[in-house]
């Protein structure tokens, strides 16, 4: 994995050195060590509640609660066969790739336009977008529901595949013009010198040196897109059509009884995905968080 | 003669071949897949959304402009007042703390220590994690029975009886804006971090070499420096804090007594379970005024200033 491959390079730590190994102890190590313990913590009880049986997971007087003794697949085995989870994760997974797709299409185009074309108006149109993604999902998503009925595509993933793009390409084209933006100009000259077309310079010079960012806009907006939840919520009603996030809350409490085990498993087993997908390609999640906040 | 005039004025192009090479259509094109996605479901549910809380449609009825009688109802509804209340609560408690947090997680990060790039990766974890998903398990924790929270604290003698986190209002408040800056301030450490990191080494340097301590190191050289950065970062956190939907929903869906409903949850509620289209648009649309102030902000925020950008020039 990226993050163990790098060896650390020493950088200029200013004026690092005069700081004495007690006094590093406790004013770094001790304080990280508390935070990143307790943003790891709930990770660590999903996954072991997970592995419980219902006898270990309610007595907290034999069983202490911090391991398990008697580890079962009882939890995931119910959510694997007795719901849909199964359905649930292919949607989620078909929607969330398409709606990449899609975005990174029209993104690559408009970042292009705007950031290379430079035609009238394109600071507007580039300010525009920024601001469209300003616009939350809570806002829109009553007209949207309305627009999705009309079209007859309601409880349907095309319902979700067109409708995710609209927060999915404001990000990746100000990600992609930020990438845009690092390419020398003086390659497109030569390129044009020489007689290519503009769609060309972009097919066989920009798209190749752009790769790292489009490998980043492309995991955030699956990442964005596994996130989604109230469209999906309220878009999709029928069980079989439902995502991963709606699915697990509303269909895995039955009246009064809450089978947190399998619960668990289904919060465990849905951020996993994304988990493995971000440890393969951690420098592009932080470069793009970076470029899109400074801008 | 004629021939050199003929070779200046160049060859006939076909209209493709003009559409081609015109920068302003060429951009127009290129630019049409995006405008037509976001025109279709941007702007114009934006504008139907408006709209929609004109009117009192409900799910299956189609419905009658009504004018503002939806937001006169509003005026008088102590739930509606109270949700604003709580989205102002959240928003700020929330952000406030998940800056403090996310500065200082950040300074930490930017110096020198093992493993770095690995601490890193795992800090971004709550983060990457679907939000539900990571509120399913805070859902769990915050349980009035089985918490592990209350487990902990019950076993060293701090209290005597289980926690209600999710019962009582007081409690419930605290439970989710808790579970917010859990979810948020890693975006904010990493965002600031890397803002951090364009800061020159050689400035810090020369600033310790003038005398200051660290206190007025951080004061006088990293905050200057990491104001835009700060201004961008903490604007679309207020905006995402005070839009939330999902950490409410999963955990207490509005409760208890309404006391954690956000505008967001309101407008859903009314909405889709509650059938009353018009009413919830119209909450919805009550969210855009505070929308129009953080773009604002960040607008402002974004403007580099200059003597910041000439900072590389040492």
């Amino acid at each position: 994995m990226a993050i163990f491959r790098k060896r650390e390079i020493e950088e200029d730590q200013g004026m690092e050195y005069l700081v004495t190994l007690p006094r590093r102890v406790v004013t770094l190590y001790v304080p990280l060590g508390i935070i990143v313990f307790v943003l790891l913590f709930p990770f660590y009880w999903m996954t072991i509640t997970t592995f419980k049986s219902k006898i270990e997971l309610y007595d907290y007087d034999n069983y202490s609660p911090f391991w398990v003794v008697r580890p079962t697949m009882e939890n995931i085995d119910r959510l694997l066969f007795q719901t849909s989870y199964p359905s649930w994760l292919w949607n989620t997974m078909l929607v969330a790739v398409v709606a990449t797709a899609i975005s990174l299409v029209c993104s690559v185009l408009a970042a292009y336009a705007i950031e290379r074309l430079r035609f009238t108006g394109s600071r507007i149109v580039g300010i525009s977008i920024f601001l469209a993604y300003l616009v939350p999902p809570s806002i829109l998503f009553i007209p949207l529901a309305l627009m999705v009925f009309k079209f007859g595509i309601f409880d349907s993933k095309l319902a979700l595949i067109l409708t995710y793009p609209t927060f999915l390409i404001p990000f990746c084209t100000w990600l992609l013009m930020g990438y845009f933006r690092t390419i020398p100009f003086e390659l497109e000259e030569c390129a044009l010198i020489d007689g290519a077309t503009r769609w060309q310079i972009l097919r066989q010079i920009m798209l190749p040196l752009a790769v790292p960012g489009l490998i980043s806009a492309g995991i955030f907006a699956f990442t964005l897109s596994w996130n989604e939840f109230i469209y999906a919520l309220t878009f999709i009603s029928s069980s079989e059509n439902k995502t991963v996030p709606v699915g697990v809350v509303t269909e895995l409490v039955e009246g009064d009884v809450y089978h947190w085990g399998s619960l668990m498993a289904g919060a465990l087993l849905g951020s996993v995905p994304v988990a493995l997908f971000y440890s393969f390609f951690v420098e592009h999640y932080v470069s793009s968080m970076s470029g899109a906040v400074k801008g | 003669m004629s021939q050199s005039v003929a070779a200046i004025s160049g060859p006939v192009l076909s209209l493709g071949a003009r559409v081609r090479d015109s920068r302003d259509l060429l951009g127009l094109f290129f630019m049409l897949p995006a405008t037509v996605v976001l025109l279709a479901f941007m702007a114009y549910p934006l504008g139907l959304g408006i709209w929609l809380g004109l009117t009192d449609t409900t799910i299956g009825r189609r419905g009658v402009f009504i004018g503002l009688e939806n937001y006169e109802y509003l005026m008088d509804d102590s739930v509606f007042w109270l949700s604003v209340f709580n989205t102002a609560l959240y928003t700020v408690a929330a952000s406030v703390i998940k800056f403090a947090i996310g500065l200082y997680l950040a300074l930490l990060l930017n110096k020198r220590m093992p493993f770095k790039a690995f601490i890193r990766a795992i800090v971004l974890l709550p983060w990457i994690v679907p939000t539900v998903l990571s509120a399913i398990a805070f859902w769990w924790i915050y349980d009035a029975q089985f918490s592990i929270i209350s487990w902990v604290l019950v076993k060293l003698g701090l209290i005597d009886e289980y926690i209600d986190f999710l019962g009582s209002p007081g409690p419930a408040r605290a439970s989710v804006i808790a579970a917010n800056i859990w979810r948020g301030v890693p975006f904010v450490a990493i965002s600031l971090l890397a803002g951090l990191q364009t800061v020159p080494a050689s400035l810090y340097e020369a600033s310790t070499m003038d005398g200051a301590n660290a206190w007025q190191r951080f004061r006088y050289v990293t905050m200057p420096m990491l104001t835009p950065i700060i201004a961008v970062v903490m604007t679309f956190s207020v905006l995402f804090t005070f839009t939330d939907f999902q950490l409410i929903y999963v955990l207490t869906r509005g409760g208890p007594i309404n006391t954690t409903h956000l505008m967001a949850t309101l407008s859903f509620q009314r909405a889709i379970p509650g059938g009353h289209l018009g009413e919830g648009a119209a909450i919805a649309t009550a969210m855009i005024p505070f929308l129009i102030v953080a773009i604002v902000f960040s607008y402002y925020g974004l403007q580099n200033r200059k003597w910041q950008q000439r900072a590389g020039n040492d």
